[in-house]
């Protein structure tokens, strides 16, 4: 493989939002290693990407289980040219469950914050090595504020977004770039039944937001963009007055 | 997890359901959601209540849209059922293979064309979608049962054109054909009248042959229309136009009787006496609609209904009657076809018969309730038979009589669903669960 060859790790493959990335960055041509836990469902999404000519792979990744980490980058490193990573795993019990049982938050916690971090934290080394590649790190509004709806999963999502900045300073230094991004409400299976849901964007939709911010290097991206606007107000609400709120 | 409770619709918006839907993303989930015998829903694109389940549940198959094999040699894809046909065009077509068969919406799923056995522009060359299918993957709660025009044949046969009545649609293997390019070599020409109109179409060789007809001209100009002949063929491709989309319902006066005979008749002058052909891009002959997303809100809240029958060859002149009874009725709107279909069909309740059909839309309003129940006894009469894709009107002894393998249909579909877990809004409407 030459040098300039784009390997994309889309960890959380299963996920609509995950499958519409991967398809754009293989419409550009790069090497796709589809991760998550449904083998399954990957080797077909896989050879679905194969057949419409893109060189993709189905390859074991769990958040809870480290072990599954190294294959994935020596698989990523042995394809050789610049590598990339758009993290899309996380969890969000409903927070009523999470009440009646609390040790929920060791693995929403782990799904949606440390496990992907402590995977980028060894991806890393590689980016530097390179002197190139993009991590695109899908956060959510709910890590804005905490609310009492979910706080546990935007708790996980907040610590996740601050690890991401952090990674930012780092990679910038040798090269690399990592893009946040907080969607909105966006159609998929994990937001299916939810009610209330207004503005909803298609996960295609959002994938076309993502591979701009990608493009143009941006820091920090909601999509759609009015979800920046909003978050605005949510976020300067006083204290004194959100603690009674219930949005 | 996996149930909301929600309102949706048929393509015309006229009739809607209430129900619960899921709309699974892996096989895995699809396979645990079917254990729960319901019908399976693509993307809406039947006018009436085909996919409609009021006060029950339906499998929304859109988003199992996945390739999951194709041998380059023989053209033969297998797919999971959710996947459209526009989508297999434009992923196909570049290698040299197309559907062989393309209803006129590429948003149509591949488990919808099977369930409605739909027809193209190339039905009297080709046949109908359900003889390009090679094995179905059915879902019937627990069970998972693949059939085949050999295998379970009569399990494959109740499948084709069995709106959805013998399991969910999972995956298919269709039999895609060769196509020497990705673009169409069309050809217009103009047909000042009725007889003009089925000559042309009668006397055709090409491929692919359709005729957009005038359905607002009367007297002398009774069946005046557009004849559109096509090729596949190779060359260089004309650009993509943007798509538009329809951003709210349209007033009750955007398609009423002065409007729609202005349009039409410029849409006539727009071809040349002497008739015009042109390049096309697949996609913008196949679908002409689709660059227009949500196209249906054109009609108004109220929505609308689509009319389409087919008659027997010698019936010419029954079906002649017809369109004048629509022309003088002053309701029909710009969307009026008439083709001649070749015999091919593929299951007992499949649509096509060999003879001319004809298809036109009108918006929702009492006069056109009567005018397409009068239409109905019409066709009948003729010994012709309405579309199912289409209908949200037709009483049940009417398509019964319509459809003489009904009876042999019902008993398969009882042996594949005893419960009647499958049953739709449509097949309660017209009873066609029940033979008598």
């Amino acid at each position: 493989m030459s040098e300039m060859t784009q390997t994309w790790i889309i960890l959380g493959a299963t996920s609509s939002m995950a499958r519409a990335f991967a398809r754009k960055v293989a419409d550009q041509g790069a090497v796709v290693l589809l991760a998550g836990r449904d083998m399954d469902d990957l080797k077909r999404s896989a050879e679905d990407m194969r057949l419409r000519g893109t060189d993709a792979r189905a390859v074991k990744f769990d958040a809870r289980d480290a072990e599954t980490f190294a294959p994935i980058l020596a698989e990523a490193d042995a394809v050789g040219g610049v590598i990339n990573a758009a993290v899309f795993v996380g969890s969000m019990p409903p927070q009523d469950a999470i009440d009646e049982d609390p040790s929920l938050i060791d693995g929403t916690v782990m799904d949606s914050f440390t496990g992907p971090a402590r995977f980028l934290q060894s991806l890393a080394p590689l980016m530097e090595a390179r002197g190139a590649g993009t991590v695109v790190g899908v956060g959510s509004v709910a890590g804005d504020r905490g609310r009492i709806g979910n706080y546990v999963y935007g708790a996980a999502k907040a610590g996740f977004a601050t690890y991401l900045s952090g990674l930012r300073n780092r990679l910038t230094r040798s090269g690399g770039h990592v893009v946040t991004v907080k969607p909105g409400f966006v159609d998929t299976a994990m937001t299916w039944d939810v009610e209330g849901m207004f503005l909803v964007a298609s996960p295609d939709k959002v994938a076309s937001d993502l591979m701009r911010a990608v493009e143009k290097k941006k820091n920090v991206i909601y999509t759609p963009f009015f979800w920046r606007y909003i978050m605005l107000i949510i976020r300067h609400i006083p204290e004194f007055i959100f603690k009674k709120m219930s949005i | 997890m996996s149930w909301k409770t929600t309102e949706y619709t048929g393509w015309g918006r006229v009739l809607s359901a209430n129900g619960q839907l899921a709309r699974p993303e892996r096989a895995r989930a699809l396979s645990e959601i079917a254990k729960t015998p319901c019908p399976a829903i693509g993307n809406r694109r039947s006018y009436g209540d085909a996919a409609l389940n009021s006060d029950g549940k339906a499998i929304d198959m859109t988003r199992m849209n996945r390739i999951l094999g194709f041998d380059a040699g023989t053209g033969v894809v297998t797919v999971e059922a959710g996947i459209t046909i526009g989508e297999l065009a434009h992923v196909f077509a570049p290698k040299g293979w197309i559907p062989a068969v393309m209803p006129g919406t590429g948003f149509a799923t591949v488990g919808g064309c099977i369930a409605q056995d739909v027809h193209g522009k190339n039905h009297h060359n080709a046949g109908s979608f359900g003889q390009h299918v090679l094995s179905v993957t059915l879902l019937q709660g627990d069970k998972r049962t693949t059939a085949t025009p050999t295998k379970n044949k009569d399990l494959f046969r109740a499948t084709m054109g069995g709106i959805g009545q013998t399991g969910v649609i999972a995956e298919a293997k269709l039999q895609l054909k060769p196509c020497a390019g990705d673009v169409m070599m069309v050809t217009e020409q103009r047909a000042d009248n009725w007889d003009q109109h089925i000559n042309l179409l009668d006397a055709s060789t090409a491929e692919y042959c359709v005729g957009w007809i005038d359905a607002t001209a009367t007297g002398g100009a009774l069946g005046r229309g557009v004849i559109e002949e096509a090729e596949l063929a190779k060359g260089l491709l004309p650009t993509a136009k943007p798509s538009k989309s329809v951003p709210m319902n349209a007033p009750n006066w955007a398609l009423s009787g002065p409007i729609v005979r202005a349009f039409n008749a410029a849409y006539f002058r727009r071809v040349p006496g002497s008739g015009k052909s042109s390049v096309k891009r697949i996609d913008d002959f196949f679908f002409p609609l689709d660059k227009i997303h949500d196209w249906n809100r054109l009609y108004g809240k109220r929505g609308f209904h689509q009319f389409q029958n087919v008659v027997p060859l010698d019936q010419m002149d029954a079906l002649r009657e017809m369109l004048g009874l629509i022309a003088r009725s002053g309701l029909a709107s710009p969307l009026a076809v008439l083709k001649r279909m070749g015999p091919g069909r593929a299951g007992h309740m499949s649509f096509p018969m060999e003879g001319y059909t004809l298809a036109v839309d009108f918006p929702a309003r009492d006069n056109a309730k009567d005018l397409i129940a009068r239409l109905e006894d019409m066709t009948k009469d003729a010994g012709g038979r309405l579309y199912l894709a289409k209908d949200a009107l037709a009483t049940g002894p009417a398509i019964k009589a319509m459809y003489p393998e009904h009876g042999d249909w019902t008993k398969l579909a009882d042996k594949a669903d005893p419960d009647h877990a499958f049953a739709t809004d449509m097949t309660r409407r017209l009873d066609l669960r029940n033979a008598i």
